[in-house]
């Protein structure tokens, strides 16, 4: 019960203690294990990085005849030296977003119905529907986009180019609202049915990661919300979309990313053309991946080295997309986008 | 026990009462107006008779409006624009039902709760479109048996559905699928547990390149392989270079999603076999890849369902083919996306049902792959089927006969 400390005196102990060595001796087989998997990560490396590399050398003699107008010329004949991705870009860009425009208010709905609002029983069920959107091939959709869809889409196209005609995204030349005999041709293989498509697409992968994240709100400010009177939409709007944040705004990155490189969906709906416009509704778009799926099989060297340039540019792009992308999805796992 | 009880009566007897009393002549309690009623806590989430019956009649008035305002007042037509013009005026309808017992807030969160809940049913009924609509079209040739069968080598465009099929695709993307999960599978896990198992720089920068690939266009993959093994290495374009392709598409899908299911095997066991003295590739071996291997199975199985659907680089690497081929190292190789592709193409209503039949094929069988990834990888890592529980079972009992030959197995 006394309360004296004795204190050790350090000279009573001898020399100094130095730290204990805490060395691992590793076996043959755990070096053999761990320059395995240094190799395949090596590899993996490689091979990844290998793909970006070839792009560049293999576009070399595009670029070196075209220069820098590769990036300002609107027309594809590389046999005359006159080509460039600027009206391609353009049109690849315009897709992606109305691809992203439709989606992102489905993903984000879904998502926090699934989250916030949904019956515990239904939300399973929910989660598979939306991982079975992304397991269906996009040639399948591409199908239905071409032949299902794209009647059902000229209708409103039409409704919106009669209504809206007047801004300049939904102008559509050759039509004319006043004459009911008006032919609903041009409205065919636009733009917008292919962003419409490209949508199905993007949702799901917009919707699973903002769905991880709003799954991963602090029951605690969740709760709070509630206990202060909120309503549901209240406690959405004040707790898991600030939270939320980096998820929606990463998961919207990657969907345009995907939304950019899509190929086979597009080439089926579009009828390619190499005059930029804004005119969504209207015949004709094209995009980076259409044009190669569409071009390569006639293609002589140099025109093979053109669309390894177009690739090339698209590569960069998504490259750019995904990694802005992930470091919004990673930084808001990590949880610091909630300020508590 | 007696003492306790009498502490507490000190604590809690006449002494402290007072104390209480003293308490409330100085503190003000917020006072409700007599006549005002008591607040109500907020209803969350819950779905009584009153939400059903509003709803129900918000829906049945919405539906009688659109059928009898449709195509007169608003020019919008077709199949689409009825649903637009019925979901807005089910939504302003329901408000307004709403407005009558609720304030503001509670408004907003049902109209709200209404939109998330249309968003769903909008991903659901395309994503049922979709699959209904490609197998109906295809539903004429679908039934065909010599769809299954035979291949389009005998079959021109405008043959009837009777003659030719899409043998030669299902071969080829079976063909083109095995040889990319050969490639992909043994290669892709090994990666995994490598950026698992090792800390650092290194594995830093695997990690996000892989991360970056997962998004990687399938285009420039199908390029990629067009550039280096067809162009500059001079092998012909053929199911093999498909395969090759394929795998740069699949790989960062199974890296990324073995990736995370490993990192979800508890650390404590790797610590218990470290603990034993195991070296850490048996650790691995013996304990990290068994206690994953039902998520493991299902980003295979992910990695597959994407792979098997891909067109693009099939199309650049492999070309199109009529004939069955078997032989991955030579000439073109169909695969289902690519007949789906080709066909669907073609002016010919023939062609184009059997591009439906086909990607309905496509489909069902990305499907059935799906179905089995969720049935498989429902659980978490660790937990065991009843089967396996009952393996593990008899197995410790066996172990312990040997321990202790006296007791027969006592333990259950």
């Amino acid at each position: 019960m006394s309360m004296l400390t004795v204190t050790p005196q350090l000279d009573d102990l001898g020399p100094a203690p130095t730290p204990r060595p805490l060395t691992r001796r590793r076996g043959r087989g755990d070096r053999f294990f761990s320059g395995l998997m240094l190799t395949s990560g090596g590899i993996v490396l490689l091979v990844m990085s290998a793909v970006g590399l070839f792009l560049a050398i293999e576009s070399v003699p595009a670029f070196q005849r075209t220069g820098l107008r590769f990036f300002t010329t609107s027309a594809w004949q590389p046999s005359t030296g006159e080509f460039g991705v600027a009206a391609i870009i353009g049109f690849t860009v315009l897709i992606a977003t109305i691809a992203v425009a439709v989606a992102v208010p489905v993903a984000l709905g879904t998502a926090l119905f699934i989250t916030e609002v949904a019956p515990s029983w239904m939300r399973s069920g929910l989660v598979a529907m939306v991982d079975l959107m992304a397991a269906v091939p996009s040639v399948v959709y591409g199908v239905w986009g071409a032949r299902v869809l794209q009647p059902h889409t000229i209708g409103l196209a039409e409704w919106l180019a009669n209504w809206l005609g007047w801004i300049p995204l939904f102008t559509v030349d050759g039509h004319d609202p006043s004459n009911p005999l008006s032919s609903s041709a041009v409205f065919f293989a636009s733009s917008f049915t292919a962003g419409v498509v490209v949508s199905m697409m993007v949702i799901p992968i917009q919707c699973s990661v903002m769905r991880e994240v709003f799954s991963q709100v602090p029951p605690g400010e969740r709760e709070g919300a509630f206990a202060l009177g909120s309503t549901r939409w209240g406690m959405i709007t004040v707790v898991s979309l600030p939270f939320g944040r980096g998820g929606i705004i990463g998961g919207t990155m990657l969907g345009l990313g995907r939304a950019l490189g899509e190929t086979i969906a597009v080439v089926l709906i579009i009828s390619p053309r190499f005059d930029f416009s804004f005119n969504i509704l209207e015949t004709g778009s094209n995009s980076v991946s259409a044009l190669i799926a569409l071009r390569f099989v006639e293609a002589s060297d140099f025109d093979l080295s053109a669309l390894m340039a177009a690739g090339f540019t698209l590569f960069m792009m998504t490259l750019v997309v995904n990694f802005i992308a992930s470091a919004f999805v990673a930084r808001s796992r990590s949880g610091a986008s909630s300020e508590a | 026990m007696t003492t306790t009880i009498e502490s507490d009566r000190e604590l809690w007897g006449p002494a402290a009462t007072s104390e209480v009393n003293r308490a409330v002549e100085t503190t003000f309690l917020p006072r409700h107006p007599a006549n005002a009623a008591a607040p109500q806590p907020r209803p969350i989430g819950r779905f009584g008779r009153d939400d059903v019956l509003t709803m129900g009649g918000a829906a049945a008035s919405a539906l009688a409006t659109t059928l009898l305002l449709f195509g007169r007042l608003s020019t919008l037509d077709g199949a689409i624009g009825f649903v637009i013009v019925l979901l807005l005026t089910f939504i302003v309808i329901y408000a307004m039902l709403t407005a009558l017992t609720n304030d503001v807030p509670a408004i907003v969160d049902k109209v709200m709760a209404v939109l998330m809940s249309s968003t769903a049913l909008l991903a659901g009924s395309a994503l049922a479109w979709v699959v209904a609509s490609t197998v109906w079209n295809g539903r004429t040739a679908l039934t065909k048996v010599n769809l299954y069968v035979e291949d389009m080598s005998l079959a021109g465009p405008l043959e009837p559905l009777d003659i030719g099929g899409i043998a030669h695709a299902i071969v080829g993307t079976l063909v083109i699928i095995t040889i990319a999960l050969v490639l992909t599978v043994p290669l892709g896990i090994l990666c995994a547990v490598f950026l698992n198992e090792t800390h650092g720089r290194f594995t830093g920068l695997v990690r996000t390149i892989v991360t970056a690939m997962t998004a990687l266009p399938s285009i420039l993959a199908g390029l990629f392989i067009l550039a280096t093994w067809i162009l500059i290495l001079g092998f012909p374009r053929s199911g093999l270079a498909a395969a090759l392709a394929v795998s740069i598409m699949m790989w960062p899908i199974i890296i990324r999603s073995g990736d995370v299911v490993l990192r979800l095997v508890p650390g404590s066991l790797r610590e218990a076999s470290a603990a034993l003295g195991a070296p850490s590739w048996r650790t691995v071996w013996h304990v990290v890849l068994p206690t994953a291997r039902s998520g493991l199975s299902t980003s295979v199985i992910l990695g597959v369902a994407r792979g098997i659907g891909e067109t693009a680089p099939v199309l650049l690497t492999s070309g199109v083919a009529a004939s069955m081929n078997t032989n991955p190292t030579e000439n073109s190789m169909m695969s289902l996306s690519l007949f789906t592709y080709e066909a669907i193409r073609s002016p010919q209503q023939n062609m184009v049902a059997r591009g439906f039949a086909s990607a309905a094929v496509l489909m069902i069988l990305v499907l059935t792959l799906f179905t089995l990834a969720r049935v498989l990888g429902g659980r978490g890592p660790g937990r065991l089927t009843k089967r396996q529980v009952r393996r593990a079972t008899a197995r410790s009992k066996r172990d312990l006969a040997r321990f202790e030959p006296n007791s027969t197995g006592a333990t259950s």
